[in-house]
């Protein structure tokens, strides 16, 4: 089976929906005969033609206002974000517009907006942010963040063939670090709404997503072989609509639980999970909700800064443990 | 007319109450920004707490001797001058109520109706008890007693009462584990079992539920003078009598040539005395200690439940006596200062100490404890281990002592030498004898031979 990179999967998910289905179309910056800014896109102009795809000005309002229009018109585009900061030039149309085009004239808005998240990439504060704590909010929107090369390309698939607004965040470190084998002649389609389960455990559980969900791994790993620790990692893959079940199970499965993101920590999502938690299984807790987050700060550029200032490996270990001892 | 809320700080990590022990200031003061206004006194240390503005100090909320929960509003500010101190109804003190409430005989004021904290009211009915003014519970009962959602279902469905389960979480609080076992076997976890010290950070966690039957009350005769514990002697108390009963005490001794070092100390005294550092014996010895414990980590150590931990910090702590107790500043990192490094920190945490100007993280973390009983004269101590670790040095007084000296042609003469006794007591439950005499040997070695180029 060929080996792909996280980054090759999302291209993939797309080549197969622009294939199959003729009314799905990219637009972004930079997407076409640039190929885009990380090569997502490389190729699918001459594949497609200028028709579908299509190169825009720097104007992210206007590009998902685009594609909003087009998608009532019966088309299901796909808009790429160079960096998904700078969505926020968007959350306007996003939040007022998209979001409640449904609920207020019956008008399903099938669109995708994806582009790279995440720092640990010396990107500095403009090319590091993870916006989904902004959209979790939003009622009308689903969100949406592979971890893995699998559900890079299950989920991009899933949410090109959704009938309502997907955010997809990628995350840029994860591009070509991550590699999988994935049989060229599956048709992956990750439904939106799941969690996985990333690694089974006794002792208590990680929650997590994208690329955080690796360093949980690597947590639960030195755990495992250090202080003889069983953890349970849940890759959420999908935030909205929350897989409230599968938390649920976990948490009265191993009674202590950890919620670990790369966000800021302050209206980060773990908050919103830890709500949930103390609703539907509060009775089941042998310890509070640990949060584990970046610090409430902008993304330094400087690399030893941004180290500190995001969750790195050791935090989730000495979490774990403090939560283990509890 | 702006008022300014002064509150009890949390005076490191695991604080969660403190205790004002004295009013610098009274109502109606003028302060300064910065300027000391009370005294507190927590599970760690003394300090004091300086006022975080200029003004008057228009009400005092707290009296003398409670215990609140940190950031309890213990005393007002007014920082505006022309509107002057109003009322200050509270400022009066209503009696102090646990010194000097007590009729004549009752010898023991803070101890006497005291209804043993340990088995005090089942968790899962008892509200969350807002750290009554007064009530002698420390932050590691209330931990205990704060059982989790979990553990509370758990014993409803079993009609369990949870301070009987031994806990081993933090602070001995009772997890789901404990419960579990608890109910595999209950006559095994029976509530006197001495459930070791199961929270390694916390180390005075079950000394109040061990020390409880020792208070015996005696009549004081006439002319005698009754004096309440503070809480620093009571914290000492309770750990001495959990240290006693937790640890199998073993004492070693040696006998250490400090020959070397008198001719080092004198040859670099001047030299020393100019970078403003008095080089101790005890400089010599902690800079010694903190090298060999790196040697033998069994030394570096402490006990959790039924498990050893190996220190990787080498962090000792010095036994300081003060004229109101006991306190044991930590020189963080030891092994990696030098001879003069460690002199300083002697002195600076000594100095601060006496002015109770340490941060309560000074008094944290250590690994290993040296004691000076030799200071006063005495020829060689046996200290009690300073829990959860599990060995103490103690230092004997240094003095002239004759001494056969073998020469190289293998005659033998007597001499005069600088000796003295280092002991050691350590716990044998981890320790063995041979573990804790090689310890020594080498340290003795190292301060009989000790080496010209690391001073």
């Amino acid at each position: 089976m060929p080996e792909v990179t996280y980054l090759e999967a999302i291209r993939q998910g797309m080549l197969e929906e622009m294939e199959r289905d003729e009314n799905v179309f990219i637009l972004g910056e930079d997407v076409g005969s640039y190929g885009g800014a990380f090569k997502v896109t490389d190729g699918f102009l001459e594949r497609f033609g200028e028709q579908r795809v299509i190169d825009t000005p720097i104007a992210e309002a206007a590009i998902v206002g685009a594609a909003a229009g087009a998608a009532h018109m019966g088309f299901r585009p796909i808009a790429e974000m160079q960096f998904i900061d700078f969505i926020s030039c968007a959350y306007d149309m996003l939040t007022n517009y998209v979001a409640t085009a449904r609920y207020r004239a019956g008008l399903p808005t099938p669109i995708v907006v994806r582009g790279p998240s995440g720092g640990y990439v010396r990107g500095g504060p403009f090319h590091s942010q993870n916006p989904e704590a902004a959209f979790l909010h939003t009622p009308g929107l689903k969100i949406v963040c592979p971890a893995t090369a699998r559900d890079a390309k299950g989920l991009i698939k899933a949410a090109v063939r959704d009938d309502d607004p997907v955010l997809y965040f990628e995350h840029k470190y994860l591009y070509r670090r991550i590699k999988e084998d994935l049989p060229a002649d599956e048709e992956i389609l990750t439904p939106i709404g799941k969690a996985r389960l990333a690694r089974e455990g006794s002792d208590l559980t990680i929650v997590t997503w994208s690329a955080m969900v690796f360093k949980a791994l690597e947590a639960a790993e030195q755990l495992a072989s250090e202080d003889g620790l069983s953890i349970e990692v849940i890759d959420l893959r999908t935030l909205l609509p929350m897989d409230d079940e599968a938390i649920m199970a976990s948490v009265r499965k191993t009674n202590r639980v950890m919620i670990a993101h790369e966000d800021t920590r302050t209206g980060g999502v773990a908050g919103e999970i830890t709500a949930r938690i103390n609703n539907d299984a509060f009775e089941f807790l042998d310890a509070p909700v640990k949060r584990v987050a970046a610090y409430d700060v902008p993304i330094p550029y400087a690399p030893a800064l941004e180290d500190f200032v995001l969750p790195q490996t050791e935090d989730l270990v000495a979490a774990a443990r403090w939560l283990a001892a509890y | 007319m702006a008022r300014i809320d002064v509150i009890m700080p949390q005076m490191g990590e695991s604080i969660v109450e403190g205790t004002l022990s004295t009013w610098i200031k009274k109502a109606g003061d003028e302060v300064k920004r910065d300027e000391p206004i009370f005294e507190i006194s927590t599970d760690k240390v003394d300090a004091e707490i300086p006022s975080p503005s200029a003004g008057i100090l228009a009400e005092i909320l707290v009296q003398e001797g409670e215990t609140v929960e940190v950031n309890t509003v213990v005393a007002r500010i007014e920082t505006d001058s022309s509107a002057a101190v109003a009322a200050a109804p509270s400022a009066e003190p209503a009696p102090a109520p646990a010194v000097e409430a007590a009729p004549a005989p009752a010898p023991a004021p803070t101890a006497s109706p005291t209804p043993s904290p340990a088995t005090a009211p089942a968790p899962p009915t008892s509200p969350p008890a807002p750290a009554s003014v007064g009530a002698e519970e420390s932050a590691d009962e209330r931990l205990r007693r704060k059982s989790t959602p979990l553990v509370r279902k758990m014993a409803a469905e079993h009609d369990l009462d949870i301070s009987t389960i031994p806990g081993t979480g933090h602070a001995g609080r009772v997890t789901k584990n404990d419960v579990l076992q608890f109910l595999e076997s209950p006559a095994a976890a029976a509530p006197a079992a001495p459930a070791a010290p199961a929270a390694p950070a916390a180390p005075a966690a079950p000394a109040a539920a061990l020390a409880a039957p020792s208070a015996a009350i005696v009549d004081p005769w006439e002319e005698d003078r009754v004096e309440p514990w503070s809480r620093i002697r009571k914290l000492t108390a309770d750990h001495m009598i959990m240290s006693r009963r937790v640890s199998a005490h073993v004492q070693s001794f040696f006998e250490i040539d400090y020959t070397a070092i008198v001719d080092i100390r004198r040859r670099k005294k001047a030299e020393y005395a100019e970078r403003g550092v008095n080089l101790t014996y005890l400089a010599f010895i902690t800079k010694s200690a903190a090298e060999c414990l790196r040697r033998h980590p069994a030394i570096n150590a402490a006990v959790s439940g039924e498990s050893t931990i190996f220190r990787h910090d080498i962090n000792v702590g010095m036994a300081v006596a003060l004229d109101w107790g006991l306190i044991v500043p930590v020189i963080k990192h030891a092994d990696e200062l030098s001879l003069i490094g460690i002199a300083r920190a002697i002195n600076d945490l000594g100095t601060r100490a006496r002015e109770k100007k340490l941060l309560p993280d000074e008094v944290q973390r250590g690994t290993f404890t040296i004691t000076n009983p030799g200071g006063l004269g005495s020829y060689a101590g046996t200290p009690i281990i300073n829990q959860p670790q599990v060995a103490i040095l103690g230092v004997g007084a240094i003095e002239k002592r004759p001494a056969v000296i073998t020469h190289p042609d293998g005659t033998d003469s007597l001499g005069i030498r600088t000796k003295g006794m280092l002991s050691m007591s350590y716990d044998h439950r981890v320790v063995d004898g041979a573990d804790g005499d090689r310890f020594l040997a080498d340290l003795k070695s190292m301060l009989e031979n000790y080496p010209d180029e690391a001073t």
